[in-house]
């Protein structure tokens, strides 16, 4: 009989444990980790409706550029910093998942989003995209009647190299996507050529986006027609002009663009896996999702988002954006810049 | 048959094992353990020969070689003034200007690449070897001056009544007495601006790589721990050849010091005076241009009560100052009683192992700061994963303060007599309370002037940290380089408010240690 009672407060404390073991308990806060332009375009309003409906917070970790983010988590790995990871893109998603920093996670919402898009093992989901583009001051082209080149390879002529503005590739992460771009259209054998015809058309290469984009540009007040950007710079154009105006000073190149998607994942050792896998289909949901054009300037992976009216109508979206698989870029990018600076600099 | 004497010595041998183990360990584990895995990993890689590291090591290599000589040559040549004038003259205002002049140097580097930006300095190969030569001009005219000012005066006459004129008797007498010291302090400016971190990456970027910011924007920003570990292997055999060349100087020139004695100076007269004034007033106005500068900006705008905000990205800034005070307490503690361990076990024994073991600590002072911390993240994830760990922080600061402590209190345990000691383990004294209450007592003094240094470095570190700490914990150092990389005039005031608030607390620190008066400044 004291035995049987023994034993049942036994099991039942037994199976108390392992209920708490498996059945987490709701975390109070989750903390985000993100790189730094994705904290600055936080709201209080951001993830209002995952706190109204979940009552748990959300905390942004700012982690410096995307290279700096996933090797916090890499150091941290096991003990993370943080339940979720956001913003790691193709340039060093491999490094990430060579670590083994997240943990598997198929999201509910994830089938809305265009499966080129989808990890296939499910470690981490899109959560949008965005195109770096060559952009062009509509003006210039239109007053002096030149051709808005349609391919990469015309800018090799001196008319054109002359007038662009491109971001350093070692400093700056759209120089370093347009490279990409180079790498996708001439290939190995010819992309250092198509460089060299750059340097000598006398092409301007500055260390970061605001330099190019605000110094170098003509729309700006610098001296070059052409700038590489991004495909949503013309709508932000509009929205950020101090006049109301009804359509942007800039526009697009389709060609030599470059996509760069950005994913979000669970980073392993969370004691929140569940929370955490909520906050991911929440950043996958359209409450989150149409708030992604206007605070950072890229387009919603979810194919159900609407896009805003500004966007809607100025943005481009290339048809066929170059991509590089994030393997091949881990194993070759610093050899491409090392290239790159011997020939642009060396 | 086991005497007592013999029992007494075998304890006591004991008891020296026991007190080296601890900084041998601490050294050992957080030091050479790292370095071992960092050859590891980076001669498998060089050996490999991965695409593209060759071209990448000569070309961040070389910079990183003529950028340091090229910084020592116009240290050297914008010294040569102010300790022509130092070291000739006794005049009103010398012992100020000698201070003033060792300013820059004890500031830390995130604070000297803010003041030159706050004086308009853009990120460029100019603004680095201008920073530099602000940055060590103490060390030349320190170092210099204390032998040219000893110079026999009679050797000078000597030279003059055999008919040589003034230069010849520079060339020919003064200069080859002066060489050693210049050797010296060259060797010293070029090691720091070899293994320059935080002035370079402030002022030059990416684009300027040295091989300090290469490796760091390979470990941090690219995560390529394997090119990484094989710049680091350029960089310590760079460093540790700039380290034997100065010891070799350092032998000499004290023998130098043993020829001259102290003399009175002369006071200048005629137009002399015009030159001594104008040569002096001139080198500290430039010295302290950019400290001004950086003063009179950080008062605009309300940058300081900005401090304790909360900025979306960096979180609040002011609480960064919390975090170094608590850091370099952690540390100074550390620092201080494994130094004193090491201190005592090496001036216990004289013989090659304690000399060895001298060297051994000195060793992490020698190796840049970044090594440091780029080894702490390569190898200290065993046994157990320390790598986000926080106390890596005040760990990191600790190893780079204890050869100070070290340094400090040495001279003072080897000044003991032995007789002193023996007599009261005679007496009946157990080791322990022998140290406690004769070594102790008369160590406590030097300890303490240890102790600040070790609190001055650890406030003013910036590369060892900035591999180690995490986004969620800033110290000083690493929140004024995040804000210096935020977009807009509000967040580079801050950094300019937060680089004042650290130069202060620094200067604080240091004018009491001065006043303490055992350690010398700018001697090493």
């Amino acid at each position: 009989m004291r035995l049987s009672k023994l034993t049942a407060i036994g099991i039942s404390a037994l199976a108390l444990a392992i209920a708490a073991c498996s059945a987490e308990q709701a975390p109070g806060t989750l903390t985000l980790i993100a790189h730094d332009s994705f904290a600055d375009g936080v709201t209080e309003d951001t993830f209002a409706a995952f706190t109204e409906e979940t009552g748990i917070r959300v905390e942004v970790l700012a982690a410096g550029d995307a290279g700096s983010m996933v090797n916090q988590a890499v150091l941290s790995k096991g003990n993370p910093l943080a339940d979720v990871l956001f913003g790691v893109d193709d340039t060093y998603l491999s490094r990430a998942l060579d670590e083994e920093i997240f943990r598997v996670y198929r999201s509910t919402e994830v089938d809305k989003v265009h499966p080129e898009l989808v990890d296939t093992q499910y470690r981490v989901t899109p959560i949008d995209y965005g195109d770096v583009c060559i952009n062009y001051d509509t003006a210039w082209f239109e007053s002096t009647s030149i051709a808005v080149p349609e391919r990469l390879e015309s800018l090799r002529a001196e008319l054109y190299a002359s007038h662009l503005s491109v971001e350093h590739p070692a400093t700056s992460s759209p120089g370093l996507a347009f490279m990409f771009a180079t790498i996708a259209e001439f290939g190995e054998e010819g992309w250092l050529d198509f460089w060299a015809d750059l340097r000598d058309g006398g092409v301007r290469v500055a260390s970061d986006w605001t330099t190019a984009y605000y110094t170098d540009f003509l729309t700006h007040g610098g001296p070059s027609s052409m700038v590489v950007s991004y495909a949503s710079s013309p709508p932000a154009e509009v929205v950020f002009s101090e006049e109301p105006i009804d359509s942007p000073p800039t526009g697009v190149i389709e060609a030599g663009c470059y996509r760069q998607v950005e994913y979000a994942g669970i980073l392993a050792g969370t004691q929140y896996p569940a929370a955490a896998g909520k906050l991911i289909d929440f950043m996958l949901s359209l409450e989150f999702q149409e708030q992604i054009p206007l605070s950072w300037f890229v387009f919603p992976a979810n194919q159900d988002a609407q896009l805003p009216s500004v966007f809607a109508e100025h943005v481009v979206i290339p048809d066929d954006p170059a991509r590089l698989s994030p393997a091949y870029i881990a194993e070759n990018r610093d050899r491409w810049i090392d290239e790159w600076i011997q020939v642009m600099e060396g | 048959m086991d005497t007592g004497d013999g029992r007494l010595r075998r304890s006591i041998r004991w008891g020296w094992v026991g007190v080296a183990t601890v900084p041998a360990l601490f050294v050992g584990y957080f030091f050479a353990y790292p370095v071992v895995r960092i050859l590891d990993v980076g001669l498998s890689e060089l050996s490999i020969g991965a695409s593209g590291l060759q071209a990448r090591l000569l070309r961040v290599g070389w910079f990183t070689l003529w950028q340091a000589s090229l910084s020592t040559v116009l240290t050297l040549l914008a010294a040569t003034p102010l300790t022509w004038a130092v070291s000739s003259y006794e005049f009103k205002g010398r012992r100020l200007a000698t201070a003033l002049v060792a300013v820059p140097f004890v500031l830390p580097t995130v604070v000297v690449g803010t003041a030159f930006l706050s004086l308009g300095f853009v990120q460029s190969i100019g603004s680095i070897l201008a920073a530099h030569v602000f940055f060590n001009v103490a060390v030349v005219v320190r170092t210099v001056s204390s032998v040219w000012s000893r110079i026999d005066p009679r050797l000078i006459e000597a030279g003059r009544v055999l008919g040589a004129g003034p230069w010849q008797t520079f060339r020919l007498v003064t200069l080859p007495l002066l060489r050693p010291a210049i050797a010296a302090a060259s060797s010293i400016v070029f090691l720091f601006t070899f293994t320059s971190f935080g002035v370079v990456l402030i002022l030059g970027g990416f684009r300027f790589a040295t091989l300090e910011v290469e490796i760091y924007r390979q470990a941090v920003n690219l995560f390529d721990l394997p090119l990484a570990a094989s710049l680091a292997i350029v960089q310590l055999i760079g460093v540790t050849t700039a380290l034997y060349v100065y010891s070799r100087y350092q032998e000499s020139r004290s023998a130098s010091w043993e020829v001259a004695g102290a003399r009175l100076l002369p006071r200048p007269r005629g137009a002399m005076r015009w030159l001594v004034g104008s040569v002096v007033i001139a080198s500290l106005t430039v010295l302290m241009a950019p400290l001004i500068s950086l003063f009179s900006d950080s008062l605009g705008r309300g940058f300081y009560t900005g401090l304790f905000g909360s900025d979306a990205v960096v979180g609040s800034p002011i609480a960064s100052v919390g975090n170094s005070l608590r850091f370099a307490a952690i540390a100074t503690l550390i620092s201080t009683i494994v130094g004193l361990m090491a201190a005592a076990a090496i001036s216990a024994r004289r013989g090659t192992l304690s000399k060895w073991f001298d060297m051994l600590l000195m060793l992490p002072l020698g190796t840049s700061a970044v090594t440091i911390g780029f080894g702490f993240i390569v190898a200290l994830d065993w046994p157990v994963d320390l790598r986000a760990s926080f106390w890596l922080i005040p760990i990191a600061h600790a190893l780079v303060a204890v050869p100070f402590v070290v340094r400090t209190t040495l001279p003072t345990l080897r000044s003991i007599r032995q007789e002193m000691r023996d007599a009261a383990a005679v007496l009946g004294a157990s080791p322990w309370r022998v140290w406690r209450q004769i070594d102790l007592p008369i160590v406590s003094r030097a300890a303490m002037v240890g102790s600040g240094f070790a609190f001055v470095v650890s406030l003013g570190e910036f590369g060892a940290t900035s591999f180690v700490a995490r986004p969620n914990i800033h110290t000083v150092p690493t929140m004024i380089f995040r804000l210096l990389g935020r977009p807009g005039e509000v967040s580079f005031g801050m950094a300019m408010a937060l680089s004042v608030l650290l130069a202060a607390i620094t200067a604080g620190v240091v004018m009491w240690l001065d006043r303490a008066r055992v350690g010398e400044l700018g001697r090493f």
